[in-house]
Parts: C-alpha cells; sequence; structure tokens
C-alpha cells in the first residue's frame, strides 16, 4: 500500500518533533519509575544466552562472557529488557495496526532485489549485534538512554555511530538512494 | 524520591508489567514516527528525510532537561540513576562497527523489533544479523576481552570529563540541536526526493 500512495506516505507518521517530545517523556518516566534507561540490544543478547546455554552448558560455563548473564536457577530470559523488548513489538504492532501498516513484505528500493536487500539486512543486523555487545548498549541503550543522564559513553556511541555513517555512506548509496 | 523501584516505593514485582508497558509505549512512538521503515530512517545519512535526527535530539533533549529538572526540584536523584561504564576504545570501535551494521542493514535493534511487529522481513532477517553478531561476538570474547574491559573510565558524565557544568552542557546541545533542525531542512529542500 505504500508505493501505490506516495502522498498518503508523507504525511502518515507522526510529526517527528511530537514522536520525539513523547519519547523524550518515556524516558524520564522510565528512569523515574526503574532508575534505568530504555534498550534493545540487550533482549537479543539474552536470548543468545539462553539458547547456547540450553544446547550446551557446559560450553556457556566456560565461556566468561556467558558465564557474565548465568546466575544459577534464574533464567536469563527473566529479565527487564527481555520484557521490554517484546512489549516494543507489541507496541509496533498496535501501531501499526491501527494505521494499517502491517503487511509481511519485504522494503526495498526499487533499484535493488529483495534478496540482496535481505542480504544486506542480515550482513548488518550482524555487524550491529557485534557492535553494541563490544560498545556495550546500542543506540537506544548506549546513545539514547545514556545521552539523557549525560554518560560520557552515551555520546561518544552516538557520534561515532553516526558519524561512521556518515562516512560509510557514500559506499552504501546503491542500496537506498 | 525517584527513582520508585530501587528505593521501594513500588514493589519490584510490578517491574516486568512496567517493563511491558513501557516497551509498549517504546514501541509504538517508534512505530507512528516511522521508524519501522529502514528507508527512512537511512534518509538521515542522504538528506532525504531527517526524523531521526529530529525525534532523537527532540528526546535527548526533553529527556536531558526534564531530569535534571526533577533533581533540581528534588523529585529524584541523578546520583541514583544507572550511568553506563565509559570504555573508551569499546564505545568508539563498537560504534563505529554499528555505523557501518545501520548502513549496510537500515535498522538499529530497537527499530528492527518495531519492524518484526509490523511484518517486515527485513526487520526479521536483521534481527536474525544481530543474534549471530551477538553470537561471534560471544564466543570470540577470549580474543575481545582485552578491547572490552580496557580503558575503562568508570561510570563518568560528559560534565565531569570535561570539566563544565552540566547545565552549560543541556544549554549548549540544545543550541547545537536547534541549528541541527535548521541546517536539515534546509538541505532536505536541495536534496532530490526520495520516495519509498
Amino acid at each position: 500500500m505504500m508505493d501505490k500512495t506516495k502522498q498518503i506516505n508523507r504525511h502518515v507518521y507522526w510529526n517527528p518533533y511530537f514522536g520525539g517530545f513523547l519519547l523524550g517523556l518515556l524516558i524520564i518516566f522510565t528512569f523515574y519509575i526503574t532508575g534505568r534507561g530504555l534498550g534493545a540490544s540487550g533482549a537479543v543478547k539474552s536470548s543468545v544466552v539462553t539458547v547456547v546455554n540450553k544446547v550446551s552448558p557446559e560450553h556457556s560455563e566456560n565461556n566468561a562472557y556467558y558465564k557474565k548473564f548465568l546466575n544459577g536457577e534464574s533464567s536469563p530470559m527473566n529479565n527487564w529488557l527481555v520484557f521490554e523488548a517484546l512489549g516494543v513489538i507489541m507496541g509496533a504492532f498496535l501501531s501499526g495496526a491501527l494505521t494499517g501498516r502491517i503487511k509481511l513484505k519485504t522494503q526495498h528500493s526499487p533499484k535493488i532485489s529483495a534478496n540482496r536487500r535481505l542480504f544486506f539486512a542480515l550482513i548488518g543486523g550482524l555487524l550491529f549485534g557485534f557492535g553494541a555487545q563490544i560498545a556495550r548498549g546500542c543506540t537506544s541503550g548506549a546513545a539514547l538512554s545514556g545521552i539523557s543522564v549525560m554518560a560520557t559513553a552515551g555520546f561518544i556511541s552516538m557520534i561515532c555511530i553516526f558519524g561512521t555513517g556518515y562516512l560509510v555512506a557514500y559506499f552504501f548509496r546503491k542500496n537506498w538512494i | 524520591m525517584g527513582p520508585l523501584i530501587p528505593n521501594e516505593l513500588i514493589p519490584a514485582e510490578w517491574n516486568f508489567v512496567l517493563a511491558i508497558l513501557i516497551g509498549m509505549a517504546f514501541g509504538y512512538i517508534m512505530e507512528a514516527s516511522g521508524f519501522s521503515s529502514s528507508r527512512k530512517l537511512v534518509g538521515v545519512f542522504y538528506g532525504y528525510d531527517f526524523a531521526v535526527l529530529k525525534v532523537f535530539f527532540t528526546a535527548t533533549i526533553v529527556a536531558l532537561i526534564g531530569l535534571h529538572y526533577m533533581d533540581y526540584l528534588n523529585w529524584i536523584d541523578l546520583t541514583e540513576l544507572y550511568i553506563q561504564p565509559t570504555y573508551l576504545w569499546a564505545a568508539i570501535v563498537g560504534g563505529f562497527i554499528m555505523g557501518i551494521g545501520f548502513l549496510a542493514g537500515g535498522f538499529c535493534p530497537g527499530t528492527s523489533l518495531c519492524a518484526v511487529g509490523i511484518g517486515k522481513i527485513d526487520g526479521i532477517v536483521f534481527t536474525l544479523g544481530l543474534f549471530i553478531g551477538i553470537l561471534i561476538f560471544s564466543e570470540s570474547f577470549t580474543w575481545l576481552q582485552p578491547l572490552y574491559e580496557e580503558y575503562n573510565l568508570g561510570h563518568i558524565t560528559l560534565d565531569k570529563t570535561l570539566g563544565i557544568s552540566s547545565y552549560l552542557i543541556i544549554f549548549v546541545f540544545t543550541i547545537i540541536a536547534i541549528l541541527a533542525f535548521y541546517l536539515s531542512d534546509k538541505i532536505r529542500n536541495r536534496v532530490k526526493k526520495v520516495f519509498y
């Protein structure tokens, strides 16, 4: 439906300042209630740790990184960020359902094939997941929540993520414009 | 005084209920702002859509000013909030890799979950990629451990790092954001429109 009506496309989303304002209030609320910020990659990490621990508990016990997130009886999925991430999917579904945006499809530039888009999505996800572990958080947890409480790491992450984005944008231009 | 759960003003059992509700609000706001669309997200790097920049800067300014004002009013204690530690080189290298991932994949972890929520296959594949990337990191942790654990500056905030007042930082950050908003509209008018 998006390809069909280009004019609608421009008006369908919220004003970014309105969305940003609400997101700012949500960050304040989250810190006020829980003392921590929002996150996203942490939930995927918990899933990775859980799966590896299910497949081979011996292996995860011998790895210093998995071990950080395994504490005896309690499952790594029993984690604030996992519930929050499930909420994110539900909230996005709700917004999409109310505006008729729910559709199983691959979004890509008409200049590239769907397979090419999916290949780059996989590589991009892989790099993002890898980088987020090194930096101890992604755009949500490190940059957005970090800057909200003035953490130095948050500013560094933001500048490096977006700065690198601008540096490499030229090489990926065929995929997007 | 906040934060409420760490100070036991709300029972800890509410933690997970609130996690889902907060997550839902987060997902709703991102999806409604267009963050479930990779082509809208990367627009910020090619100058045809600056929604990411506007939402990001507006949200951080509202949160920065709001939290500091609440601290001033004694409604919340900023020192009790979680400040992520700054591992200098880990943040730089990690940010660099994430930047490439952003341009290749068109999402970041939060926005890819949004895309999963409305059925985008590219979002699902990106999330699968996240899973693999985290697995590779964990499996090569011994090798990456020095980068991950060295150059620890502690749970430091920018006012301490730079040695200037936090209010001044917020003021300068706000000015930079307003300039960025102004410039982004100028740039967008000059760049060829991209429809998606």
